[in-house]
C-alpha cells in the first residue's frame, strides 16, 4: 500500500542546480560565491534583529524600531528565499495528478446508500420526519429573536423625532444661549436643544446649524414667514443623503455644503439641494426670540431629520 | 561473545542510517502513521511562476494581521464611555474623549512599540485586501477558477467580502472623527434598505445612532467572529489547493495529468518561509516610515463635527465613488420612502458585483459548454472574451474609485465640481466599454504575433569613436532559445556524497546532466 506512489520514482540523487539549468546561470557555476553573498545577507539581517532588540530596550523612536525590524525581517527572508532559489534542488520535478474522482462503483454505492436508505426512512416513518422538520424549523425561526431582536429596540417612530419641542432654548456646544447679537450677518454656528449639547444623541440627531443671513426677517418658503427672525435661520445639520454633519458654509453663495459627498443647500430658499446626491431639503426649525431676547424653537422639526428610510413619510407632521 | 562498552560509533549505528531524525520518524510513525503521508507532503510539487505568490502575500498579511492584532487587543478598550484624557499626548489633555479613542492614542504614544504595531496592522489590512484582489484577478484571467476549482473560487470571493467588512469594522473601532463619520455613513446605508433597514440598524446599534453599544459589538465581530470565519475558510482554501493540486502554465512536460515544479521540502519551504519574512518585513518598513491614520490629529468622534477631503481606506473607495455620482433619485410615495440614491449604489451595486464574481464559473461553463476538468492555465490572450470582461470590470471599479475624489480633483485642477461629477458619470459608462473592446482587440492581435511571450535575445548598442551607432546581437544566455528541462520525479534518496561533489565541482558532475531539451 505504501508503494502506491513509489513506482513513478527512480532512485537517483536529488540534484542541485546544474550548469545547464537556464533559470540559474551564475549560481550553478559558482555556488560558493552565491553562498557567500547569501551568508552576508543573512548576517546583516541577524545584526539588524539584534539592533531591533536594542532599539526596543532603549525605547528609541518607532522609525528606528520599525526600520531595524522591517529591514531585518526582509533581509532574513530575502536570504532564505535566495538560498531556496539558487542552492536548493529546482527540478523541474514532476508529480502525477491522481484523479480526485472516485471509481464509478464507489459513486454508485454512495448514491445508492443515500437514495435507498432515505427511501426506507421516509416511507416507513414519514410522520416522524415531518414532526422533526416542523420542530426544528420552529426552533430556527424562534432562535432569530434572541439572536437579532434582543439586540435593540424596534425602531417605532424613534427615527421621526428629535429633542426639539415648542419653546426649546437654542444653546451652543458650551450651553450658552443665542441672542440677537450672537452672530454677525453671514455668521454660522451649531446649536443644540438646551441640556442636550453634551449628549451623543443631541450631537448626532438634534444638531442644528444656525445661520444669520443679512437683511432682517427671512421667509424661506410660503408659510414660513415667521420662522427666521432677524435673519436667524436654522436647519437640521444632519445631511439628508447619508447623515454627515453639513459642516461647511459657503458664505458668498449662502450655501451649506456637506463635505462627505458635496451636497449643497441654499439657506435662503429652505435648504433646497442645489447640487449633489442629497434628495431632500434640510428640515427647517422655526425660531422666535423670547422675552429675554434668546432664540427658541417655535416647534420641533415638522419631519424626520437625516437620510431616508422605508417608514419615513413625507406627509406626516411630527412637530411635537 | 564478549561484551563491549557502547561507543559513540556503535550508538550511531544502533540508531540506523538516518540517526536521531530517523528515530523520531520511527517513533512518530508507530503512533500516528505519519511517514507515508508525510513523504508525499514533502514531495508535493509547487509550480513556479511569479503570479503564484500573490495569494501568498494575502496569506502572510493575514499572519501579520493576527500577530499585530493580538498585540493591539491587549491595550484597546472597546468602549464609548466618555472620559477626560490624561495621557501622554499633551494637545489632547483635559479634553473629553471616548475610552476607545483614548486607548488608541495610548497605544500610539504610551505603549512601547505601539505606534509601529498599530501602523503595521493598518498597512497589512490594506495589503491583505489588495493582495486578495490581485490574486483573484490572476485566478480569473488565467482561468484557474474552472472545474474542478469553482468551490475554491467561491471560498476566495467570500473571504474577499469578509476582508473588506473586517477592514471597515476595524477602521471604525478607534472612534475618531473620521471613522465615526464612516460609521454614520454605514448606518445610513443599512437604514436605506427597504422594509428591514430601520429595524436592522436599530438592532445593530441598540437604538438610534450613535448609541453606546456599537464599538463593543464591532470589536467582538472584528477580533473574533470574522477572523474565525476567515481562518476556517482559509483552511478550506488551502486544503482544497493541496488535494486538487496546483494549476500550472503550459510548458515542456506539463500536462493536465501532472504538476511540474520544485518540491515542498526543502526548496519551496525555504522560498515561501523567506517570502513570509519579506512580507512581514515590508509591512514593518511601511509601519515605520509611512504614517497611516494619525487619529490624534482628528480628535475623538463628535457626531456634530466633520473634517474635509478625507477618503475611506482604498477598498471602500469604489462604493464612495458610486454614492457620489448617483443622481438624487429618492422614491417617495404610498406613505413610504425608498432612498434609491443610497440603496442602489451602496447596497444593490456591490451585491451585483460580488454575485457576478460568485456566478462567473457557472456562467462561463454555460456559455462555453465546457464541463471538462482543467489543470493547465489559460494565457489571457487565448480567452479574449473572458479577458475583456475582466478588464471591463476592473476599469469600472477603478473609475468609481477615482470618482471618490471628485472634490479633491475639482480643487486641485481648479475645475467646476459639476464638470468633474458629470465627467465621472460619463466615464463610468464609457471607460469599461472602451477597456473591454480594446482588451479584446489586443488579445486577438497578440494571438497573431509570432514568438510572443518568449524571451528575446539581447541587443548591444555600440557607439563608435566617430559617434556612429551600430547594434550587435548579444551572445546567447541561459534561457535564450527557450530550452526547458524535462521534468523528472522527485528522487527517493539523496546521495549525500554526490551532492557534496556537485557543490565542490561547480555543479558539472550532475548525474542527470542530460536533462536539457532544446525546442
Amino acid at each position: 500500500m505504501s508503494d502506491e506512489h513509489e513506482p513513478s520514482r527512480t532512485k537517483v540523487p536529488m540534484p542541485l542546480a546544474t550548469l545547464s539549468d537556464p533559470h540559474l546561470g551564475d549560481s550553478a557555476t559558482h555556488p560558493s560565491r552565491v553562498e557567500a553573498i547569501i551568508a552576508l545577507i543573512l548576517l546583516v539581517g541577524t545584526v539588524l534583529m539584534a539592533g531591533f532588540g536594542a532599539a526596543y530596550w532603549q525605547n528609541w523612536n518607532p522609525v528606528i524600531l520599525g526600520g531595524t525590524m522591517g529591514a531585518g525581517l526582509f533581509l532574513l527572508g530575502f536570504g532564505l528565499t535566495a538560498w531556496g532559489k539558487y542552492l536548493m534542488p529546482q527540478g523541474p520535478f514532476v508529480e502525477e495528478r491522481h484523479p480526485v474522482a472516485s471509481s464509478p462503483e464507489a459513486r454508485g454505492a454512495m448514491a445508492a446508500a443515500l437514495v435507498e436508505r432515505s427511501a426506507v426512512v421516509v416511507k416507513r416513518r414519514k410522520m416522524l420526519g415531518g414532526i422533526f422538520a416542523l420542530g426544528s424549523g420552529i426552533f430556527g425561526i424562534v432562535a432569530i429573536f434572541p439572536l437579532l431582536r434582543s439586540l435593540g429596540p424596534v425602531p417605532g417612530t424613534s427615527l421621526e423625532h428629535t429633542d426639539w419641542r415648542k419653546g426649546t432654548l437654542l444653546v451652543d456646544s458650551n450651553g450658552r444661549s443665542v441672542s440677537r447679537g450672537t452672530l454677525v450677518p453671514g455668521g454660522i454656528m451649531t446649536v443644540f436643544p438646551e441640556g442636550k449639547e453634551n449628549t451623543s444623541y443631541g450631537q448626532a440627531i438634534d444638531q442644528t446649524v444656525l445661520v444669520r443671513v443679512p437683511g432682517g426677517n427671512l421667509t424661506t418658503a410660503p408659510g414660513r414667514e415667521t420662522w427666521a427672525p432677524a435673519g436667524y435661520v436654522a436647519y437640521s445639520k444632519v445631511c439628508t443623503h447619508l447623515g454627515c454633519p453639513v459642516g461647511l458654509y459657503e458664505q458668498q453663495l449662502e450655501l451649506l455644503v456637506c463635505p462627505c459627498h458635496q451636497s449643497m443647500f441654499n439657506v435662503r430658499n429652505g435648504a433646497v439641494p442645489q447640487f449633489g446626491p442629497a434628495p431632500r431639503p434640510l428640515p427647517q426649525l422655526p425660531l422666535y426670540f423670547d422675552t429675554d431676547g434668546n432664540l427658541r424653537a417655535q416647534a420641533g422639526y415638522d419631519q424626520a431629520v437625516g437620510p431616508g428610510f422605508f417608514e419615513r413619510s413625507t406627509t406626516k407632521e411630527n412637530g411635537t | 561473545m564478549s561484551e563491549t562498552l557502547p561507543t559513540a560509533r556503535s550508538k550511531r549505528q544502533a540508531l540506523g542510517p538516518y540517526g536521531r531524525v530517523g528515530k523520531v520518524v520511527d517513533e512518530l510513525d508507530d503512533r500516528l502513521g505519519i511517514a507515508k503521508g508525510g513523504r508525499v507532503f514533502l514531495d508535493k510539487i509547487f509550480p513556479d511562476h511569479w503570479s503564484f505568490m500573490l495569494g501568498e502575500i494575502a496569506l502572510y498579511s493575514f499572519v501579520v494581521l493576527i500577530a499585530t492584532g493580538v498585540f493591539l487587543a491587549l491595550y484597546f478598550v472597546p468602549s464609548t464611555n466618555q472620559i477626560i484624557y490624561h495621557g501622554s499626548y499633551k494637545p489632547l489633555r483635559g479634553q473629553p474623549v471616548s475610552e476607545a479613542y483614548a486607548s488608541t492614542v495610548n497605544i500610539s504614544f504610551g505603549v512601547r512599540g505601539g505606534l509601529l504595531i498599530r501602523q503595521m496592522h493598518h498597512w497589512s489590512a490594506d495589503i491583505f485586501v489588495g493582495s486578495i484582489v490581485v490574486h483573484m484577478a490572476r485566478i480569473f484571467f488565467t482561468g484557474a477558477f474552472r472545474k474542478p476549482r469553482e468551490l475554491n473560487w467561491t471560498i476566495g470571493t467570500t473571504m474577499l467580502i469578509l476582508a473588506v467588512l473586517e477592514g471597515f469594522i476595524g477602521y471604525s473601532l478607534p472612534d475618531d472623527l473620521i471613522s465615526g463619520t464612516g460609521l454614520r455613513i454605514g448606518y445610513s446605508i443599512a437604514e436605506s434598505i427597504p422594509f428591514v433597514g430601520s429595524y436592522l440598524v436599530s438592532f445593530l446599534w441598540g437604538g438610534t445612532f450613535p448609541g453606546n453599544v456599537i464599538i463593543g459589538r464591532f470589536y467582538l465581530i472584528h477580533v473574533f467572529i470574522i477572523p474565525l470565519v476567515i481562518f476556517g475558510l482559509l483552511g478550506a482554501h488551502l486544503t482544497l489547493l493541496v488535494t486538487q493540486k496546483h494549476t500550472q502554465f503550459k510548458g515542456e512536460g506539463r500536462t493536465e495529468k501532472n504538476v511540474v515544479g520544485s518540491p515542498m521540502f526543502p526548496t519551496f519551504m525555504a522560498k515561501t518561509t523567506g517570502f513570509m519574512f519579506m512580507v512581514a518585513g515590508m509591512t514593518a518598513l511601511l509601519g515605520a516610515f509611512a504614517q497611516i491614520n494619525p487619529i490624534w490629529q482628528f480628535g475623538s468622534y463628535d457626531p456634530s463635527k466633520i473634517s474635509y477631503a478625507v477618503q475611506p481606506d482604498w477598498y471602500m473607495g469604489w462604493l464612495d465613488g458610486a454614492l457620489r455620482i448617483m443622481p438624487s433619485w429618492e422614491f417617495a410615495g404610498w406613505g413610504h420612502t425608498v432612498p434609491l440614491e443610497v440603496f442602489l449604489p451602496a447596497v444593490i451595486f456591490p451585491g451585483l458585483i460580488f454575485n457576478i464574481c460568485f456566478a462567473w464559473p457557472a456562467l462561463e461553463r454555460r456559455w462555453t459548454g465546457d464541463n471538462e476538468l482543467h489543470n493547465l492555465l489559460d494565457r489571457p490572450r487565448d480567452r479574449p472574451k473572458r479577458t475583456a470582461a475582466g478588464a471591463a470590470m476592473l476599469a469600472l471599479l477603478f473609475t468609481l474609485f477615482a470618482a471618490s475624489s471628485t472634490d479633491v480633483l475639482a480643487n486641485y485642477f481648479h475645475i467646476s465640481l459639476n464638470v468633474v461629477l458629470w465627467a465621472f458619470r460619463v466615464l463610468t459608462i464609457v471607460v469599461p466599454i472602451i477597456a473591454g473592446f480594446v482588451t479584446y482587440g489586443i488579445c486577438l492581435e497578440m494571438q497573431g504575433v509570432q514568438g510572443i511571450g518568449k524571451r528575446k535575445r539581447a541587443v548591444i548598442v555600440h557607439r563608435s569613436a566617430q559617434g556612429e551607432y551600430s547594434t550587435v546581437t548579444a551572445a546567447p544566455r541561459p534561457g535564450d532559445g527557450h530550452e526547458e528541462l524535462e521534468p523528472e520525479p522527485v528522487p527517493v534518496r539523496i546521495d549525500i556524497a554526490s551532492l557534496a561533489g556537485t557543490e565542490e565541482g561547480n555543479g558539472q558532475s550532475s548525474p542527470t546532466g542530460a536533462r536539457q531539451v532544446t525546442r
